[in-house]
């Protein structure tokens, strides 16, 4: 007996130390990576963006937000991302609900298809709208003979935001609806509902978390993206120049101060998704549990 | 409400889940479907429901074809093995959920409404639980509301899907009970699947013993377990013992010997296989027919000793049950004569 305890407790100690030990360094070596590689890549620029927008203070500030051609600019933003959002929304619901809750030929090509836009390079996302409306394209006389203007303005822009954007809602409610089942649905149904009440009163409030999280998302990279919209716009000034187009202007014409207060404004807007997206994280998180211990 | 299944095969895509099956369901008869997994009893059941469309048959309810009619209109009450609760609801509104969507001219007022949830969470036995959350329930708790939340839409039918499957032992005995209770107070026809024999032959009027897409019976518990029809239910149902044998002059012969077992119903002669249950067994002394065996183990269950003996030279086994005080050890001889059996003929 005693023999046992001897042999075994200096063993036990040796090796829970050990693993102690190299647990803690490891830890500490991971997170300080993580947090410097944040701090020069991430923190940095946002807290430059800022002292450079205000580097002469509030008004210089101010004044280039009332410009005119920033004022059209975010209204655009606005605009489009008004547009796109809610049609990838309906769009992700009913990608991810025909994923989800059905069988049928052809579903696994589908899921590629909605990665698409992830795989492909933003600059052909909107290049290939460009080829498609464009005057030398075939759809290009029929569009100019019946007055329909696509490329270098706002359908345009439209058109490749939403091509951009539209995987964010799907994917993140396709897992979600596939782990949910269709238990739920097929009990509604049993009870007497519609299918319009069954997605009302029961699919939505299950989804409605994750949902949200979606469109923030998709809100986010919609007011954000660059590259494609880039090649659609024709970056005419006051007309066709989104908040990121814009920031771009603003700075290749030395414009600091504006470019930066531009910048900061879009900064601004993804730290609000940030925040967000955090406490929706909390909240979603809290939803999870719950639906594990149902 | 009277149910009845006409003739109805199902296929998932190419795979045949249901053959040609038909059943009769009286009103106000509580059923069992009864089967290993991969029987077909889920699916006989959605069926029912109209969760699935057949293939081809009918399914009546009453005298009216029901078979193309979508779940909403066969007003049925589905209770499913994992509850599918509403978790975003309270109990109160699970249960209410049937009759808030019902369309307007139907739907009672918000306060019926309420008060007939609480008169069904009186009946299931969960009184004063309208404001929790299903999160805050029990497993048990659980599927008691599911139950009350299908029978508050005043369904013809009731169908149970694994009602108990999720739940452990305990508390499934003392929910069959409660089930029993419910269904001899308010006597809806009620069909329920499982997998579990005791359940079954506890708790339903009648068995349906269903194996591989067909049902191989139908009957009461004293039916399936003491006449069994075919092989599989007195494999399925029941603790039982084989052992090949040979069927000639209207007697049932293990190796040149027979064994004092006349062939009454009259079975076909060749090779068959004898049933019996290792309980249902004469001990004998001397053996002038009979089947007799080399003890080569021997276990303890319960009340009795289980030994499994070795007949003609070792090539088959079959256990029987002994009274504990019965002295038999390793290598003992032992004859016996099954009070009760049957032979099928070998496939």
């Amino acid at each position: 007996m005693a023999e046992q305890v001897t042999s075994s407790n200096p063993g036990r100690y040796a090796t829970g130390s050990a693993a102690t030990a190299e647990r803690l360094i490891t830890r500490i070596i991971l997170m300080g990576v993580a947090f410097a590689f944040l701090a020069i890549f991430l923190v940095m620029p946002l807290v430059i963006v800022f002292t450079e927008a205000f580097s002469r203070g509030l008004a210089p500030f101010l004044e280039n937000i009332a410009d005119p051609d920033t004022l059209s600019a975010i209204r655009l933003t606005l605009i489009v991302a008004a547009i796109s959002v809610p049609l990838n929304l309906v769009f992700g619901v009913a990608a991810a609900w025909a994923i989800a809750k059905f069988e049928f030929k052809g579903k696994a090509f589908l899921i590629t298809l909605i990665d698409l836009p992830f795989s492909v390079s933003p600059v052909i996302s909107g290049l290939v709208y460009v080829l498609l409306f464009g005057s030398t394209s075939l759809l290009g006389p029929w569009l100019k003979m019946h007055g329909i203007v696509i490329l270098f303005a706002v359908p345009g822009i439209v058109l490749a935001t939403v091509f951009v954007t539209f995987p964010f809602v799907a994917r993140e409610l396709i897992p979600l609806m596939q782990e949910q089942g269709t238990g739920d649905e097929e009990a509604a149904l049993s009870l007497g509902a519609n299918g319009w009440q069954t997605f009302w009163f029961v699919t939505l409030p299950n989804i409605k978390w994750g949902l949200l999280y979606g469109v923030l998302l998709c809100n986010a990279r919609a007011m954000g993206e660059f590259g494609a919209v880039s090649v659609v716009s024709g970056h005419i000034r006051g007309v066709t120049n989104t908040m990121p187009l814009h920031v771009e202007i603003l700075y290749n014409e030395y414009n600091a101060v504006g470019a930066f207060a531009v910048a900061s404004l879009l900064a601004g807007l993804a730290l609000v998704t940030l925040v967000l997206k955090t406490l929706l994280e909390m909240r979603y998180g809290a939803e999870i549990a719950a639906t594990r211990g149902h | 409400m009277e149910v009845r299944v006409s003739n109805v095969r199902k296929e998932f895509a190419t795979f045949p889940a249901l053959h040609d099956v038909s059943l009769d369901i009286k009103s106000g008869e509580l059923i069992a479907l009864l089967g290993p997994s991969g029987s077909g009893k889920t699916t006989l059941l959605r069926l029912i429901a109209g969760l699935e469309e057949p293939t081809r048959g009918q399914i009546y309810f009453g005298d009216q074809d029901a078979s193309h009619r979508s779940i909403q209109e066969r007003n049925v009450g589905f209770v499913f093995q994992h509850y599918a609760l509403f978790r975003h609801m309270t109990v109160a509104d699970n249960i209410g959920f049937g009759l808030k969507v019902r369309p307007g001219a139907t739907r009672p007022s918000k306060a019926d409404i309420r008060r007939r949830a609480t008169e069904l969470l009186n009946l299931v036995q969960l009184p004063g639980l309208e404001n929790r959350y299903p999160a805050q329930l029990s497993g048990g708790q659980r599927q008691r509301v599911a139950l009350a939340r299908a029978m508050a839409i005043e369904p013809k039918v009731l169908l149970l899907d694994e009602p108990f499957g999720a739940l452990d032992a305990q508390v499934r005995r003392e929910l069959r009970r409660w089930l029993r209770e419910i269904h001899e107070a308010t006597g809806h026809t009620t069909v329920f699947v499982t997998h579990d024999q005791e359940e079954a032959l506890e708790l339903a009027d009648r068995v349906v013993v269903m194996s591989q897409g067909r049902i191989e019976q139908v009957g009461t518990a004293d039916d399936v377990y003491d006449h069994p029809t075919s092989p599989f239910v007195y494999g399925f149902i029941g603790d039982s013992s084989t052992l090949p044998v040979k069927v000639e002059n209207g007697q049932v012969w293990v190796s040149d010997r027979p064994i004092g077992l006349p062939i009454t119903s009259g079975e076909p002669d060749g090779p068959a296989t004898l049933y019996f249950r290792p309980h249902e067994v004469d001990l004998l002394d001397d053996c002038g027919g009979c089947i007799a065996g080399t003890v080569v183990a021997s276990r303890r269950v319960a009340g009795t000793r289980r030994v499994e003996l070795e007949i003609g030279g070792g090539r088959e086994r079959v256990e029987i049950e002994l009274p504990i005080e019965h002295a038999a050890t390793q290598k003992s001889r032992i004859a016996f004569r099954p009070r009760r059996w049957k032979v099928f003929p070998t496939a």
